[in-house]
């Protein structure tokens, strides 16, 4: 274990100012006020449902969970050890990192609320709009300010987000839920293209920077893959483009029926042409009116308190050698940085037999003193529920590695069969029809073999316990849904999905698999691929290529024709 | 029983509020669109204020040129979670120019009543134990806002520029 003797370092992020910080302090103390309307019983539980989502306040089955805002999945280590402080002092001693990059508590008493929210407050951090009909966390790009692919950083870009749409008072009681994810290379890693709405810092042809803004994707019950709205907005427009889609949406969206109220059911319903002149509609009068005109000096001032660390040179640009372990870690947790002599990490929270996501506050702790000691105090948190280190020195990585391992952080497995996104499930979640949590890690234990991880290569299941798609099912290479048959779980598997810049809906297999007979047929699958795949193919290529019915076959073991 | 708050302060209720199929009293009425679009002539002629209550379905723009007709427009809401009138408030206020009262009725909460000030809405059909302090409180919890909308009032970029 590391010490007390690591120094906290402040990592370059966005800081609240007098403004930011009197914000999320009023906030806190009008929540406050709204739980003891709840408790005095003011407030039935029916008014207070919305108001305790719009601030990451859930019912769940056995307790109350608090979801916490990590805005673009960036996290000081101060911020974590307040997050390890709080699961140690407040909950069961962990956290469950999501796939909206935020952090949850699962065992969360309604009236320790307002005290933990001025705990964060105090770290710069909030709960406001991690659940409820409103624009939810802006995530982002995890690799967003190290890697070399990108155009530019798109975290000022998702502050600027993040701030406009806080209690936007037009949009806070929208028809349904509205996810943004920002970006700004071709590879996506934040699953664009299956979010309500998502903007792509790109170039136009003119070599000038602008954002192509995509809506109207989705997973849940009808899969959506989101339409093009605009190839190039102005960077001093975007807000004003972003407005004029959220007006459409709330203005033209059905309300009389829950499950088709997303932005996906307008757009495909209208279809994406007319959904276009609507929002050309709105965003000409708002250009006109000009109150929403982002002015380059406000987003120069964001974007230098991101501005990249101030990197060494002269550092060696190679990766130590130190063992087989720590080459199998290497060749898949590692990504390429921008600048020479450094490394971007992912830990994957996903050593199988862990719940995928899940960190106690020791372990929390440790990352903290990791992030200090060799990532500028910084850490990302991936929709694919890992962690990542932005900025870290080659030359440390087997320091890294080894204190990783003392964790039980070290699973050389990022993208790999075992690196699982599963939802809370029937474990924890009211929604659930069946659990997620023991089903990953049944696969997990079952693909343990590292070598035979390896040979498989990219392979990405993801797993949700229901319809809702949490654990995004729909974008898995292989995909699980656990459904409810009379009282009994089954699991169904598509095939075939992506959520990266190769988006594509996974295709449903057919009748469901049983709790012990799932990761049996998983294995039938990907032996299908191992058997047919051709140089270089991973296991997506080769679906593509081959089709369903040869996976199908071997699922349910029917001999090929 | 409900009350109405208007400027900060109770006030009373003008018009009266009639059902489609009743005969149309003297002095201010609130209709709804449909009861409007149906007697638009005799309603115009009569000299006398008019209101028009519409549904959250009821896009204003339907009024067309006849907003202006109208001193009273009543945006209701069916239940506090269909935030489509907070839209159709920002849209009369700002693309269809309109500068009479636009009422909240329905079922709101307390904790909505700041959002419908920041948007347009300058009258509040209230439930009894609904008081001034009440609604005060309500649109001071927040001193300051990151958007702009149609009350004009500052946003944190603008006073960030201003220091």
């Amino acid at each position: 274990m590391l010490n007390a003797i690591v120094k906290p370092v402040d990592p370059n992020m966005y800081r609240y100012d007098e403004f930011d910080a009197q914000f999320v302090n009023e906030r806190v103390e009008q929540f406050a006020g709204q739980v003891a309307r709840r408790l005095s019983g003011e407030l039935t539980e029916d008014q207070f449902k919305p108001l305790r989502l719009m601030n990451g306040l859930y019912l769940q089955l056995h307790a109350y969970m608090l979801r916490i805002a990590v805005p673009y999945g960036t996290l000081s280590s101060k911020q974590m050890r307040r997050l390890a402080h709080i699961a140690r002092t407040y909950d069961k001693d962990f956290g469950h990192f999501t796939t909206r990059t935020n952090l949850q508590f699962n065992w969360i008493k309604l009236v320790d609320v307002p005290q933990i929210l001025r705990e964060l407050a105090e770290v710069e951090m909030h709960c406001i709009q991690t659940s409820g009909n409103c624009v939810r966390n802006v995530t982002a790009d995890q690799f967003a300010g190290a890697t070399d692919e990108e155009i530019e950083d798109p975290r000022p870009l998702a502050e600027i987000i993040r701030q406009w749409s806080s209690l936007h008072p037009e949009f806070v009681f929208l028809a349904r839920k509205f996810k943004i994810a920002v970006g700004a290379c071709e590879r996506d890693r934040a699953a664009m293209q299956y979010h309500d709405m998502a903007v792509q810092i790109v170039k136009n042809a003119q070599g000038r920077v602008g954002y192509k803004v995509l809506a109207g994707g989705g997973m849940g019950r009808t899969p959506y893959i989101a339409h093009v709205m605009s190839e190039f907005v102005e960077r001093e427009d975007i807000l004003a483009y972003l407005e004029a889609v959220l007006r459409v949406y709330n203005q033209d969206s059905r309300r009389d029926n829950i499950h088709k109220q997303r932005i996906k059911i307008l757009i495909n319903t209208v279809g994406p042409e007319e959904m276009r002149r609507r929002v050309a509609r709105e965003f000409d009068e708002l250009k006109r009116m000009g109150t929403l005109q982002l002015p380059r000096e406000e987003l120069d001032r964001i974007t230098a308190y991101f501005a990249p660390p101030a990197f060494e040179t002269g550092l060696p640009d190679t990766i130590p050698e130190a063992g087989k372990d720590f080459a199998d870690w290497v060749q898949t947790n590692i990504h390429k940085h921008r600048a020479a002599g450094y490394a971007i990490a992912t830990i994957t929270l996903k050593t199988p037999g862990q719940v995928p996501g899940d960190a106690t506050s020791a372990q929390m702790d440790v990352i903290a003193d990791l992030m200090d000691q060799f990532s500028v105090g910084e850490v990302r948190v991936t929709h694919e529920q890992n962690l990542v280190l932005p900025h870290v020195r080659k030359k440390d990585l087997p320091a890294i590695y080894a204190k990783l391992k003392e964790l039980d952080f070290a699973a050389p497995n990022a993208g790999l069969i075992t690196d699982i996104i599963a939802c809370p499930g029937l474990d924890y979640c009211d929604l659930a029809n069946a659990r997620s949590i023991p089903i990953a890690q049944r696969i997990a234990k079952k693909f343990e073999n590292l070598d035979r991880q390896h040979d498989i290569g990219e392979l990405k299941i993801k797993i949700s316990g229901c319809i809702n798609a949490c654990g995004h099912h729909h974008a898995g290479h292989i995909g699980i849904l656990g459904v409810d048959k009379k009282g009994v779980e089954f699991y169904q598997l598509q095939l075939g999905g992506s959520g990266a810049e190769d988006a594509s809906i996974g295709d449903i297999m057919g009748p469901g698999f049983t709790e012990h007979e799932i990761a049996d047929a998983v294995e039938r699958v990907v032996n299908v691929y191992l058997k047919t795949r051709t140089p270089g193919e991973r296991f997506l290529d080769t679906y593509r290529r081959i089709g369903m019915a040869p996976f199908k076959d071997a699922a349910y073991e029917k001999e090929a024709a | 029983m409900t009350k109405l708050i208007k400027s900060g302060a109770y006030a009373a209720d003008t018009y009266n509020a009639i059902a489609d199929d009743a005969a149309l009293p003297d002095g201010a009425v609130l209709v709804s669109l449909a009861r409007f679009q149906k007697d638009r002539e005799a309603l115009l002629a009569r000299n006398t204020p008019i209101g028009v209550k519409l549904q959250s379905s009821e896009n204003p723009e339907i009024l067309g040129d006849d907003v202006n007709h109208f001193s009273l427009i009543a945006l209701e809401f069916p239940k506090f979670r269909d935030g489509r009138a907070f839209s159709w408030a920002r849209m009369l206020r700002t693309r269809l120019g309109f500068t009479g009262e636009i009422r909240a009725v329905g079922d709101f909460l307390y904790d909505q009543v700041n959002y419908q000030h920041r948007v347009g809405f300058d009258a509040w059909e209230v439930p009894d134990h609904f008081t001034i302090e009440m609604f005060n409180r309500a649109l001071s919890e927040m001193t300051n806002v990151y958007q702009p909308s149609t009350d004009g009032k500052k946003t944190i970029r603008e006073l960030r520029a201003a220091r």
